[in-house]
């Protein structure tokens, strides 16, 4: 543990350690929302259930595989510059970038339809459900939102790390930042997993 | 002391004449952990000024009954903005942003943070959302009125400036959660050999707690506000019983974040504390581990206690009792600190100075502050004195009596070593005697008056409260006037002090054993730790 101290050191191990700590600090950002949606689900169940069934778990379920297919891609493009197969890892990389924008499409078109249904925050139908449907649909806006909000964010970073990838400053001997960068990604995946029943399954 | 294998040897100059940009830029683009301190220091002491600015204004308009100054409008904006600067920008950021920058990497032998560049972005962060929340005041529809807690339904409708004024509020948690993941790395990964956990100084100890609480808390601070702006912006009404939300749950998730906020506040500032008293009782700290680990257990206690804010919110009477007997617990690892402070002063060869005159009177604050801390704890005392002036003049005890003489005790202590300057000591001393009786003078005030039933945040009192609203303005007077004194004499000695001594404390830690200011690498060698952090020799030198 007692690592001797550099100037400019390059410590792979205490920039994992910071990723992680970060990524606790994502689950919390994302854990005031879960507090919120169990307090509320508790408070509301017939609700949760009858609003829960309007989701398409069709489309829920193969965003859902797009996501686990993008944590593929990206394990295996951390995988290809481990072994330096850098053009491979560049490949995989944007694979990854464009499964997480294909998911973003599919999140657009079921929002899409739900706003053309007048479900949105405020609207005159929203005003005439009940009380625990208008929570869930808020819930559903806030917390689909914020995950997709975080999609983008780790497209716009494996994009940064594709861009590195290419210009050769990611490597076999130096792959703690794209490693990073596949620690964020996997976190968004694992929390489309806990959305997924949460909000398709909840009916 | 910490001893070391071999003596250090120093031949570099100090980080304040090193090579590199000069000027303004040298700073604002260096990623230097002492840089960066400094950076912290001038910046929160200038928004505490504003703060204080503020604070003076309120006590102000309550001279008199009725209109003095303002409006009530405008009493609501200042209470607000005032919460806001003092919490986000002065006493969470704290000892922690300001001391644990600059000497966290030296008290464990390393040569900078772990993370240097994310260092400098967190100092960013505090800035931008500072100009947000300055931004905030003058743009839009007007100051914030809500009081720094943003509580809903009243944050939700109030027609002034609230979405900017949590968004800067979120931008600072950046951070302040940046600043604790990289704390943690540092502790974690750069102590130097032999430096182990149980001889790392006890500031550091602290340092280390404090990051976990601004890691684990932070966050949801960061979403309820987030929630906040999205109720404002597309009513999404999970805040909103008109819509099935529920305000209660706002509180609840504001206070998980604010109640382990204040332990963010005052550990790092009991940490140093803990380095003060040794070094002038020429003693080792007496209950070494005893303090370590009640920092930690503070931490862990301290993030289940949130709801003792809200015991007249409508919790079920269990709830409160469970919360309330929480509270209690909370207390004593607090206490342990403060009969570990004392024990370590019995048989000390004391050398009064003045970072231990400040650090003493830290305690004598601490431990009203704290009492009352534990009045309101009991939920029969609790509905009498919530929402009073009782509460305003608790945690002033705690975050001004606590944190704010810490800051000046440690800044007291270590700026010889920071700047490489001296400030004189008779005014030092001087300063303190209206710190500490305009100090009294206004927060004992508020306890008293709090406790006859003068409610908080009102813009106007009635005539039985008169007297006591005096002598409070009166008070906040004298205790400008120490703070003008005890920084007037900082800018003093940068501008022509004295040249400091390497240890003109004779203190034992690894701080003292380089040059002041610091070497660029703080270290030429890396040191090789051998002993505990505070052992003196029998005669009480180093």
């Amino acid at each position: 543990m007692n690592a001797p101290a550099h100037g400019e050191h390059h410590d792979p191990f205490a920039a994992k350690l910071g990723m992680w700590l970060f990524l606790v600090t994502e689950i919390l950002l994302f854990g005031g929302l879960f507090i919120a949606y169990s307090y509320m689900r508790a408070r509301y169940p017939h609700e949760f259930h009858h609003a829960g069934g309007s989701l398409s778990i069709p489309i829920g379920v193969a965003n859902t595989a797009v996501l686990l297919t993008s944590s593929l891609t990206m394990v295996l493009a951390v995988a290809a510059a481990h072994r330096g197969n850098l053009k491979r890892s560049l490949l995989l990389t944007w694979s990854t970038v464009a499964l997480g924008g294909l998911f973003l499409v599919n999140k657009g078109f079921e929002w899409a339809a739900k706003f053309h249904h007048g479900v949105y925050p405020n609207s005159d139908h929203m005003a005439s459900l009940p009380a625990g449907e208008r929570v869930f649909f808020g819930l559903y806006f806030s917390m689909t939102g914020l995950h997709a909000a975080h999609v983008i964010a780790g497209m716009a970073v494996l994009s940064v790390l594709a861009i590195l990838i290419a210009k050769g400053r990611i490597g076999a001997r130096n792959p703690v930042v794209l490693e990073n960068g596949g620690l964020y990604w996997h976190l968004v995946d694992v929390v489309w997993i806990y959305l997924l029943p949460l909000f398709y399954l909840a009916a | 002391m910490t001893t070391l294998a071999e003596p250090l040897v120093h031949t570099q100059p100090g980080f304040l004449d090193a090579p590199g940009r000069k000027g303004l830029l040298g700073w604002v683009l260096s990623t230097d952990h002492k840089r960066v301190g400094i950076l912290y220091l001038y910046s929160m002491v200038a928004f505490f000024f504003v703060g204080v600015a503020l604070g003076v204004f309120m006590r102000l308009e309550q001279l008199t009954e009725g209109r003095t100054l303002m409006s009530a409008q405008t009493y609501n904006a200042l209470f607000t903005v005032h919460g806001v600067i003092m919490i986000f920008m002065f006493v969470v950021p704290g000892l922690s942003a300001v001391f644990g920058n600059f000497f966290l990497p030296i008290l464990i032998g390393a040569k900078d943070v772990a993370f240097p560049r994310l260092n400098l972005a967190s100092w960013y962060c505090l800035v931008i959302g500072a100009c947000l929340a300055v931004l905030s005041l003058f743009t839009g529809p007007g100051a914030p009125d809500t009081g720094w807690t943003f509580y809903v339904p009243f944050s939700m409708k109030s027609g002034t400036n609230v979405s900017l004024a949590v968004f800067s509020a979120v931008v600072m948690g950046f951070s302040s959660i940046l600043t604790g993941l990289n704390f943690i790395t540092t502790v974690h990964r750069l102590r130097a050999p032999g430096m182990t956990w149980h001889r790392m100084p006890l500031f550091c100890w602290s340092l280390y707690a404090t990051s976990w609480i601004q890691i684990l808390a932070t966050p949801i601070l960061g979403i309820t506000f987030i929630l906040v702006m999205l109720e404002r912006l597309f009513g999404i009404g999970i805040f909103d019983p008109a819509k099935g939300g529920d305000p209660i749950l706002y509180q609840h998730l504001f206070w998980i974040y604010s109640h382990p906020a204040v332990y963010i506040m005052i550990l790092p500032a009991m940490g140093a504390i803990s380095e003060i008293l040794p070094t002038f009782a020429r003693r080792t700290i007496f209950g070494y581990r005893a303090i370590a680990y009640s920092s930690l257990s503070i931490a862990a206690f301290g993030s289940l206690v949130w709801a003792h804010h809200m015991f007249t919110s409508g919790m079920s009477a269990f709830g409160n009792m469970i919360f309330s007997l929480l509270t209690m617990i909370v207390a004593i690892p607090s206490a342990i600190k403060v009969f570990n402070w004392t024990a370590t002063l019995y048989k000390g060869s004391i050398e009064m100075s003045p970072p231990l005159l400040y650090a003493l009177t830290f305690i004598f604050l601490f431990c009203i502050g704290g009492l009352t801390g534990v009045m309101q704890g009991a939920l029969a005392i609790n509905q009498h004195v919530h929402d009073t002036y009782f509460i305003v003049g608790h945690f002033h005890y705690v975050m001004f009596g606590g944190t704010g003489f810490a800051f000046f005790a440690a800044l007291l202590y270590w700026f010889p070593k920071m700047f490489g300057r001296d400030y004189n000591r008779k005014v030092a001393y001087a300063a303190w005697i209206p710190l500490f009786v305009g100090f009294n003078l206004l927060y004992f005030t508020m306890l008293v008056l709090g406790y006859m039933g003068m409610p908080r945040r009102y813009y106007d009192h009635l005539p039985q409260y008169h007297t006591g609203h005096l002598v409070a303005t009166v008070g906040s007077w004298i205790l400008v006037l120490g703070l003008v004194v005890l920084f007037g004499n900082f800018v003093a000695a940068l501008l022509r002090g004295r040249k400091a001594e390497d240890n003109p404390w004779g203190g034992v830690t690894l701080e003292w054993k380089i040059p002041s200011p610091p070497p660029q690498e703080n270290f030429e060698t890396v040191p090789t730790v051998t002993g505990p952090p505070y052992s003196f020799g029998k005669e009480g030198g180093p």
